[in-house]
């Protein structure tokens, strides 16, 4: 391969974006080694097994991704913007659209929930860490890596371009050549290994670390839901694992899963990606409603309607979720049968969601409500949401589905229900948790004006989609003709898109402007609100060891009662004990290395390199195995010291 | 397993009958599967029937007889064991979905309409001949 | 975290510990995820059951005899690591090694029958880019069979550890980890021999 081949060229869009790689990288290293912080960095982040710096972490990985699918969305927005437009080439296109759409699933709504989840889940439950800190350690540093991996794929040998839904044959060697699609494959399988590692952490960490008292029906709305993603994240992502293996192995062994030659049989690709797919979907969107439930709850001062409903609805979809994917390919041909099956089970599963709705609406009844940002997000999140669950029902119907398949109506239907569902909620949860990571909270006002920017833009942006879609305007299309009279639709839509483009922006510069002059909490219930535990610790941020007594839980939203009998959260003195503690380690970190060096080299199709790759991910292993990592104890003075408490 | 504590408590001496039983058991299971396959002359569909409930009888002989299953690590209480059982029989299902629902949605319309099959085969008659010529 | 040790005799030892404890539970949320692993190999192989395309088709190269010493070697593995594990539960260190090293060397048969397989079919025309249906042959089986020789590093690192350690509450309970994963393997197996084996030399014959 030669050097030119390497790195992508001949595009002053990529050159520029090469230049600002360089200047960045440059720019965080003269940080670190100017103020000396590479220690710091060192010790207080790239080795920690604490929950809620990783789950910080995850969060920043993921704004800095939405930044990264967000320009993708812009260009494209910009192409479409005007019939027969220029700007962008058709292969271009496709391969924003596929990064784009990748980007946003994978490695932008799944870790900001799992961020979020990270920081809140064990303390809410009022444990000091997860089930396997190191695991959690691991799990980011491969999830870090596979988008690192995915993502410099445009500057270096190119970008997938077959759509994140990757179909069989364009995804194949014929029809995409090249490294492109292997980033794709090697990036998701690497991330897909922390996936599924912090579904299986978590799903012990809820099962057996709750305090004591904290029976199953005690839990909070938030915990039941991480617990039910955790569930299907375990037993849905072994398939995109083997779907992206198989795959792999038809691109780089000649192997016939997926190809037109051999007798292989395309559509397995669409049916397994899909058995994935659709779990995934409910994934991404069942932390988005615990959530919401905390927050309206929250902010509305009262106990959410219907809990033991809402957590019933949430079970059942667990197991749904696997019984509807063929609704994504209705228009394969798999006959009437098998179609009107899948049409109704997919109308079916929209009535527990639908339960949730109304729960939603008779929390607020007669409620105090505060209309702070994070219960403006939820306010939105349920007239869009609706939305986007109507015109589901309405793809729901198998005969229709074939006017609507393929077309804008489908992309605006879906944006209705990521970015309505998951955006928002992401959005709610960090303002609402943000005071607990970092014990202040985002400026209100400026919040306010993200809000409504995003909103307005947000809908400016896809309700010309839906129409444009019933128009016939096709999804994945580079461009259209003047004559097909999509342009002022089209127009609209950019004008909304870069709406919500400026939005961001704003929440940005609210991340700066709260850092430099927002007042600093000093308790730890923050809003004033709390009904869960994560608000009863005693400090606005909770210190390392999260409780320095573990609380005691007698009913459902504890903290309520806790207020309500006037109970005093400072600790005992005499209750003080010292407590065991997980080690730091670098060695997820080097794991994780050790994967993109074999990721790297497998896309290239370098054998030794995934070779080398693969041996040292095996030392790693090693090294882990025979490590006595008994952890160590926090003394009762640090703890008395940290906890303000004298003698 | 009413008591979890007393099951664990009998393994502690002599024979490990549950293991020999379960052993056995497998043997038999398997024996019984090849007999059915080979020298019934069931219909096709009556075999698969019969030896895919062999399998699963077979798998529920090592979860329960070898894996200690339904065993619970703490003490008066079958939290985990219930845990460890439920967590089975929910990749039971999921299982059963993926495998019997991509055979019947890969297979259902295009499915009676491809015609792969038999031309596979017709092709396979006519490469017979050739491939022995190539390694004989 | 905290080591809260149960210091009951009955209790065994692999349970002792807070971590142990965890440990095994999360060990078998990962079998759960590993069946669905498998179960999208199962699905795969089975839609590609008949797209043998120009390659042999398996009734022509399947071998009972090779398939049933396969089969033979790994339930009987599984049967002597069941009781290593016993033996480990009486505290009997000398009984698990020894349990434990015939487990490893059935599994390591097992691995040389199956790689002899493989090298048989290859050279009668069948490997992994002959046809869709062998991709699939070779994948689920090898798969497990990748699986078996990760089986048998790892048991042989963590039964070093015991060698060094002795018994503590943190061993044994690595060394029923290790177990629970070797008796899942001969769980798939189970499969293999039926979906893979028995299936493919029903459906082809008929």
């Amino acid at each position: 391969m030669k050097w030119d081949e390497f790195f992508v060229t001949g595009d002053p869009l990529i050159y520029g974006a090469d230049v600002s790689i360089v200047l960045t990288v440059i720019g965080i290293l003269f940080y670190l080694t100017y103020f000396k912080k590479w220690k710091w960095l060192w010790t207080e982040w790239l080795t920690t097994v604490d929950h809620k710096k990783l789950g910080i972490m995850y969060i920043a990985s993921a704004v800095l991704m939405l930044f990264r699918g967000g320009v993708d969305a812009l260009l494209m927005r910009v192409q479409l913007a005007t019939p027969d437009s220029k700007f962008l080439d058709s292969q271009h296109y496709n391969e924003i659209f596929t990064t784009h759409g990748t980007i946003m699933i994978i490695f932008m709504a799944m870790p900001f929930l799992i961020g979020l989840i990270n920081v809140v889940i064990p303390l809410q439950i009022g444990a000091r860490d997860v089930a396997f800190p190191y695991l959690n350690a691991v799990s980011f540093w491969t999830f870090f890596i596979g988008a690192m991996l995915f993502n410099i794929s445009f500057v270096i040998g190119g970008s997938p371009s077959a759509g994140w839904t990757s179909y069989m044959p364009l995804a194949g060697n014929e029809l995409s050549p090249g490294p492109g699609q292997n980033y794709y494959l090697l990036g998701l399988q690497i991330a897909g290994i922390g996936t599924l590692l912090t579904g299986i952490n978590f799903l012990v960490t809820i099962l057996k670390m709750r305090a004591p008292g904290m029976t199953l029906f005690r839990m909070p709305v938030f915990t039941w839901s991480a617990l039910i993603t955790m569930i299907i994240i375990v037993f849905a992502f072994p398939i995109l694992t083997v779907a992206l293996a198989l795959m792999t192995f038809d691109r780089l062994f000649g192997a016939h899963f997926f190809t037109l030659q051999g007798a292989g049989m395309d559509m397995l690709w669409a049916n397994l990606f899909w058995l994935w797919g659709h779990p995934e979907v409910y994934i991404v969107v069942l932390p988005a409603f615990g959530m919401f439930s905390e927050i309206i709850s929250a902010f509305s001062r009262k106990t959410i309607f219907g809990y033991k409903a809402m957590i019933w609805a949430m079970v059942i979809i667990a197991g749904y979720s696997f019984l509807v994917w063929v609704h994504h390919f209705f228009t394969m041909g798999q006959g009437e049968l098998v179609n009107s099956v899948f049409s109704i089970t997919t109308m079916i599963i929209g009535i527990p969601t639908g339960i949730k709705i109304f729960n939603w609406l008779f929390t607020m009844y007669k409620g105090k409500i505060s209309f702070t940002t994070p219960m403006l997000w939820s306010l939105g999140f349920i007239v869009n949401f609706v939305i986007g669950g109507v015109t589901g029902v309405m793809l729901a119907m198998a005969a229709a589905d074939y006017q609507y398949h393929n077309t804008y109506f489908l992309v605006a239907h879906f944006h209705y229900v990521l970015i309505a569902g998951t955006v928002f909620s992401c959005f709610a949860g960090l303002i609402f948790w943000y005071p607990k990571m970092f014990g202040y909270k985002l400026n209100e006002r400026i919040g306010k004006w993200v809000f409504w920017v995003f909103n307005i833009g947000f809908n400016v942006c896809f309700i010309p989609q839906f129409i444009l879609g019933l128009d016939g305007m096709p999804r994945r299309v580079y461009t259209y003709s003047a004559a097909s009279g999509w342009g002022n639709m089209n127009m609209l839509s950019t004008v909304g898109g870069f709406l919500m483009g400026i939005a961001f922006l704003i929440l940005v510069y609210n991340f700066y402007y709260s850092f430099r002059y927002s007042e600093r909490e000093n308790t730890g219930d923050s809003w004033g609100l709390g009904r869960t535990l994560e608000w009863a610790t005693t400090s606005a941020v909770p210190p390392h060891y999260n409780f320095a007594v573990t609380p005691t839980v007698d009913s459902f939203d504890p903290l309520i009662k806790m207020k309500r009998n006037n109970v005093n959260l400072k600790p005992k003195i005499e209750d003080i004990k010292k407590i065991h503690m997980p080690d730091n380690s670098g060695v997820p970190f080097f794991m994780a290395s050790f994967f993109f060096v074999a990721g790297f080299g497998l896309v290239f199709e370098w054998y030794w390199m995934g070779i080398v790759g693969l041996i040292g991910v095996f030392i790693t292993l090693i090294i882990r195995s025979f490590d006595k990592n008994e952890g160590y104890y926090v003394s009762e003075e640090e703890i008395k010291e940290t906890e303000r408490l004298t003698v | 397993m009413a008591n979890p504590q007393d099951s664990l408590s009998r393994e502690h001496g002599g024979i490990p009958w549950k293991h020999v039983i379960g052993y056995i058991l497998s043997i038999i299971l398997t024996a019984l599967a090849l007999w059915v396959t080979f020298e019934t002359g069931f219909s096709t569909r009556t075999i698969l029937i019969i030896i895919f409930i062999f399998a699963f009888l077979q798998a529920a002989l090592q979860l329960l007889m070898f894996m200690h299953m339904t065993e619970s690590s703490e003490k008066k209480s079958k939290l985990t064991g219930n845990t460890q059982t439920g967590n089975i029989l929910f990749a039971a299902f999921v299982a059963i979905v993926i495998v019997a629902g991509s055979v019947w949605v890969m297979g259902a319309g295009h499915g009676k309409h491809d015609h792969h099959k038999m031309d596979s085969k017709m092709e396979d008659m006519k490469m017979d001949g050739d491939m022995k010529m190539e390694h004989k | 975290m905290a080591h809260a040790e149960v210091h009951d005799h009955n209790t065994p030892l692999e349970y002792q510990s807070e971590t142990g404890r965890l440990n095994i539970l999360g060990f078998w949320v990962f079998l759960g995820a590993e069946i669905a692993l498998f179960s999208t190999l199962f699905a795969t192989y089975l839609v590609l059951m008949y797209r043998t395309g120009d390659g042999p088709t398996p009734h022509e190269l399947f071998e009972l005899k090779g398939v049933l010493i396969e089969t033979f070697l790994l339930l009987t593995s599984s049967f002597t690591c069941g009781i290593a594990i016993h033996e480990m539960r009486r505290r009997n260190r000398k009984g698990l090694f020894i349990w434990m090293i015939i487990t490893l060397a059935l599994g390591a048969g097992f691995l040389g029958y199956e790689i002899y397989e493989f090298v048989t079919y290859v050279h009668e025309g069948a490997a992994i880019g002959t046809s869709a249906f062998w991709s699939g042959f070779f994948v689920i089986v090898g798969t497990h069979g990748l699986h078996v020789t990760m089986g048998i590093a790892w048991i042989t690192l963590i039964l070093i550890q015991v060698a060094r350690r002795g018994l503590t509450p943190q061993t044994s309970a690595k060394v029923f980890i290790s177990s629970l994963y070797w008796h899942f393997l001969d769980v798939v197996w189970i499969f293999i021999f039926t979906a893979v084996y028995l299936t493919g030399m029903v459906l082809h014959n008929g």
